[in-house]
């Protein structure tokens, strides 16, 4: 096995073995942290230990219980289904746009949609947050999504913008030739086929959305404080373990999102549909 | 092609009306580069004529402008009296097949068909009853619930052309819809687009780089090249004249041998060629020498003919013809095709061998020197 | 009157100008369609910025250039320095840890691959706050990694690994590493694998192969990701907050602090229009020098 080769240059897997050891630790360097909070959250103690002396599911317990962090997970969610389902359309519109044009105005326009990504998040924060002193949209969902919304734009463009390219816009002429307006010819024949597309920006969005952090230290305080926010706000004072079960799951919704993401990427590329 | 044709659908196929294409002054540039370049052209109603060019030459912008999706800088686009340069695709009410079909995988093969019909809000058993007629005419009557990935090349083109008539447009525009299917299929596939064509009688506008299909499906031909129109003609004239040297060279194989021309005749090597139609004016000029009109003569004969000599170079079997390549006298080289027939086979010239070739005045074509 | 007729008498471009008008307003309607997100970015984003830059330049008394000046007091020039000096160690592990991953995930067999994917992708959609928990259950003095270690024997007195610079940067590392390896990934798997079948082919050894074939074609996809590390790595907050325990200061803290903490939007405006121009900077140069534009995914 050792000695059968593993590259176009015919180098074997025995002289790579130095690679797959390097790669393992980074791997592991990667996959710990998370992996090892999970069991940490099942701890019997007051202490996180690892592996833990007792299991219990108290901090668990202290999560669901807790009206604090319940209504802080509501404000979460709220504002995360809010900013999907707000700068999914903008930003399929938007991809769209930017694709069937022209002229230069397309790479203006998708200049300007990716804006928010070269802007630091931190410079988001602190100016959204003065502006919305100005206009009363502190400490409201109104205002988080909005921000998260330009957050999430970006995001939803790049991967409508990549199914619209790998989508044969040849069937959406041929719809017009046929009688199809422009707009009726892009809902019945070209959203349907890049419907994968769509969907992957939408889980961006969301998760964008669901694990910002910085913004909401500004804009989402106290009583509105979302799930993130009220976690940054107990670390920074004391290491809580009711912080690792939150952790554990909020990894879960990773691995499901992450999966469902996936499963559309594989669904999008195999039928071409 | 086995299946049995509906008769009603082919009588009914038979009262549609097709209008005739009046194209004015069009222009289309893009940047600098001029894709269309003041074309015009008028094709009759029910007339099945070919822009056969070169890629780059601008007959596929012309269907884009036809069809709408091309908006040109200027121009007037008339399908029988209506000016429809400003109108938007899909009121222009024009078939369309496109060179990879285009069909939507999230439909049927009948989902497909019946898409346009759906558009235009017909009653559900009329566009049933459209469906199965249409895809009864190209002979797929039973492939209607099929998943358009599950058909072959040729059955998907068949669809592409169903969904392309079953509204009956007046006009049909097709781009290179052969050109993805393997040469047999070709070839019987142009056939049978031509008896639909026959059938159903609408104006057909058909793009492609391939002259032989320009020449077997076509009522004209119109030849473009950088964005104008270098001759249109029907096949044969096409052929048999060209009118330049572009068409001489693209429109089936061509040697040219230079010739002079003064005071009316044409010269070759000094030799003054017998010619059917009275030379040009210009006075160089090039005899088009086609390798099928060539014929091998005994010294003795050629009376009337125009007459070269030279030394056979090599010769190559094709099959069902064999090349002869011959130098001729100022070391310039030309070809000359035969067919394999037996008493030709057996006096097949060997390589170093001085011959005499003959043409005929009729197939002696001369045209001018192109312009740079 | 035939059409050829008719238009030998307009006598030139026929329909030109209502073609130009349909043209323009089918922009138009392009435009329309982006609208909203325009609205919605310029709102959002444009007008906040452009008050910050209004304000950074606004003192008691009006125009100011004082809060400028002042970026250069000691005390602000410890926090830069921190702040390119983490940025340039985190990077640089990235580069160190994710170049062998990113070639070892590119040249395996396909069954292979989507474990090494899986982990790089599950922390980059794992919540960075939850990340940075974990670093700091781990590293703290009575975390995972010294009670092993003292456990084991290796060590007496827990090491001291987080709330200083050394947890910040283990932290950041752990965060950037996928930003650096997906569009590295990226561009590896679209080098032709032929070629370093025709150099070996050439007669060049395996190492000369990958050092004269493969380095070179990788370094576009290779500059986008320590572009782009970096420039996240200078405007950081979250876990150098957190795992820094106070003691290290980047330019993302000084700027919420002075907001936060002093009330000073003078000040910090100024740090925060500083470090937008530094970034756009940053982004704007590395494009220009290596085109890598398409390499971050945009279409």
């Amino acid at each position: 096995m050792l000695s059968r080769p593993a590259s176009d240059t015919q180098i074997t897997h025995g002289n790579r073995l130095w690679l797959y050891l390097l790669c393992g630790l980074v791997c592991l360097f990667l996959m710990a942290p998370s992996l090892l909070v999970i069991p940490m959250s099942f701890s019997g103690s007051r202490f996180l230990q690892f592996p833990p002396e007792s299991w219990s599911t108290q901090w668990y317990d202290v999560y669901f219980d807790s009206v604090e962090w319940r209504a802080a997970t509501v404000i979460s969610l709220k504002a995360a289904v809010l900013t999907t389902l707000l700068a999914t359309p903008i930003g399929t519109l938007g991809a769209y746009g930017i694709h069937v044009s022209r002229t230069r105005l397309g790479s203006l326009l998708q200049v300007v949609m990716m804006l928010p990504l070269m802007v630091p998040v931190i410079l988001i924060a602190v100016g959204v947050f003065f502006l919305y002193a100005k206009v009363g949209l502190n400490n409201s969902v109104t205002g988080l999504v909005l921000a998260h919304s330009i957050l999430a734009i970006p995001f939803v463009v790049v991967t409508v913008s990549a199914g619209l390219k790998s989508f044969d816009m040849n069937q959406e002429m041929v719809a017009r030739s046929l009688g199809a307006s422009r707009a009726k010819a892009f809902l019945t024949v070209t959203l349907p086929q890049i419907r994968f597309s769509v969907l992957s920006g939408a889980l961006f969005a969301f998760i964008t959305s669901l694990d910002e952090v910085v913004i909401a230290i500004f804009v989402a305080r106290g009583d509105s404080a979302t799930l993130t926010r009220r976690m940054f706000a107990f670390l920074r004072d004391q290491v809580d373990p009711t912080i690792a079960a939150i952790s554990t799951l909020l990894i879960a919704v990773s691995v499901v999102l992450l999966l469902v993401y996936a499963l559309l990427g594989q669904r999008g590329a195999g039928g071409g549909r | 092609m086995p299946g049995g044709l509906d008769e009603a659908a082919v009588g009914q196929a038979r009262t549609t009306a097709s209008l005739p294409i009046t194209i004015s002054g069009v222009t289309k540039s893009y940047g600098a580069f001029r894709a269309l370049d003041d074309v015009s052209l008028e094709v009759a109603s029910g007339e099945f004529l070919t822009l056969l060019g070169p890629s780059g030459s601008g007959k596929t912008t012309l269907l884009m402008v036809l069809a709408g999706f091309v908006r040109p800088d200027c121009g007037s686009l008339l399908f029988g009296e209506r000016e429809i340069v400003l109108m938007p695709p899909h009121k222009r009410d024009v078939g369309m097949v496109f060179q990879n079909y285009a069909l939507f995988p999230h439909m049927t093969v009948a989902g497909n068909v019946a898409y346009p019909l759906k558009l235009r809000r017909l009653a559900r058993g009329e566009i049933e009853e459209r469906v199965r007629r249409a895809l009864d005419l190209v002979q797929l009557g039973a492939l209607g619930e099929r998943r358009i990935d599950q058909l072959s090349g040729g059955q998907k083109q068949r669809v592409a052309l169903a969904r392309a008539i079953v509204f009956e447009p007046r006009i049909l525009l097709m781009d290179e819809p052969l050109s993805a299917l393997d040469k047999k299929l070709r070839e019987q596939m142009q056939i049978e687009l031509r008896h639909l064509h026959e059938r159903l009688g609408m104006t057909t506008v058909y793009v492609t780089h391939d002259q032989r299909e320009a020449l077997t499906m076509s009522d004209r031909v119109a030849v473009i090249d950088r964005g104008r129109f270098i001759q249109i003609d029907r096949p044969r004239r096409l052929y048999e004249r060209p009118r330049s040297r572009f068409v001489a060279d693209f429109v089936g194989e061509s040697s040219f041998l230079p010739v002079e021309v003064a005071g009316g005749e044409a010269r070759l090597n000094g030799r003054t060629l017998r010619t059917a139609e009275p030379p040009g004016p210009e006075r160089r000029q090039f005899l088009v020498v086609r390798p099928e009109k060539l014929d091998l003569v005994a010294d003795q004969d050629g009376a009337g003919l125009n007459l070269l000599e030279g030394r056979v170079k090599e010769h190559v079997y094709q099959g069902e013809s064999f090349l002869l390549y011959v130098t001729l006298g100022n070391d310039v080289e030309i070809a000359m095709r035969q067919p394999t027939r037996r008493e030709v086979l057996e006096r097949v010239p060997e390589a170093g061998e001085i011959i005499r070739l003959a043409i005929h005045p009729e197939d002696t074509i001369l045209v001018p020197e192109e312009a740079a | 009157m035939t059409t050829a007729a008719a238009w030998a008498e307009v006598g030139g471009a026929v329909n030109a100008e209502a073609l130009r008008m349909q043209a323009a307003a089918e922009n138009r309607r392009v435009l329309a369609l982006a609208s909203p997100g325009l609205i919605l970015i310029a709102l959002v984003l444009f007008l906040p910025m452009g008050w910050l830059f209004f304000l950074s330049f606004t003192g008691d008394s009006g125009f100011t250039l004082e809060h400028y000046r002042r970026m250069a007091h000691p005390a602000y020039r410890k926090t830069f320095t921190t702040t390119f000096e983490i940025s340039f160690i985190v990077t640089a592990a990235c580069v160190a840890l994710g170049y062998p991953l990113a070639y070892l995930m590119s040249q395996i067999a396909e069954r292979a691959r989507p474990f090494l994917l899986a982990c790089v992708l599950l922390p980059f959609w794992t919540s960075l706050l939850v990340r940075t928990y974990a670093w700091l259950v781990l590293l703290q003095r009575r975390g995972v990694i010294n009670d092993w270690l003292i456990d084991l024997g290796l060590i007496d007195e827990p090491l001291r690994i987080v709330h200083n610079m050394t947890g910040t940067v283990i932290g950041m590392t752990h965060i950037m590493l996928p930003f650096l390896v997906l569009p590295l990934y990226a561009s590896m798997k679209a080098i032709d694998r032929d070629l370093m079948k025709a150099a070996s082919n050439c007669g060049a050894t395996p190492v000369q192969a990958f050092r004269q074939v493969f380095l070179p074609l990788s370094l576009p996809g290779l500059f986008a990701g320590v572009v782009l590390v970096f420039v996240l790595c200078l405007g950081f907050y979250v876990t150098p907050a957190v795992l820094g325990g106070g003691r290290v200061v980047m330019w993302a803290m000084q700027i919420e602090s002075n907001v936060a903490l002093y009330a000073n939007w003078g000040a910090a405006s100024a740090l925060g229009v500083a470090l937008l121009i530094v970034t756009l900077a940053i982004l704007w140069g590395m494009t220009r020098l290596f085109r890598i534009d398409h390499h971050l995914g945009r279409s």
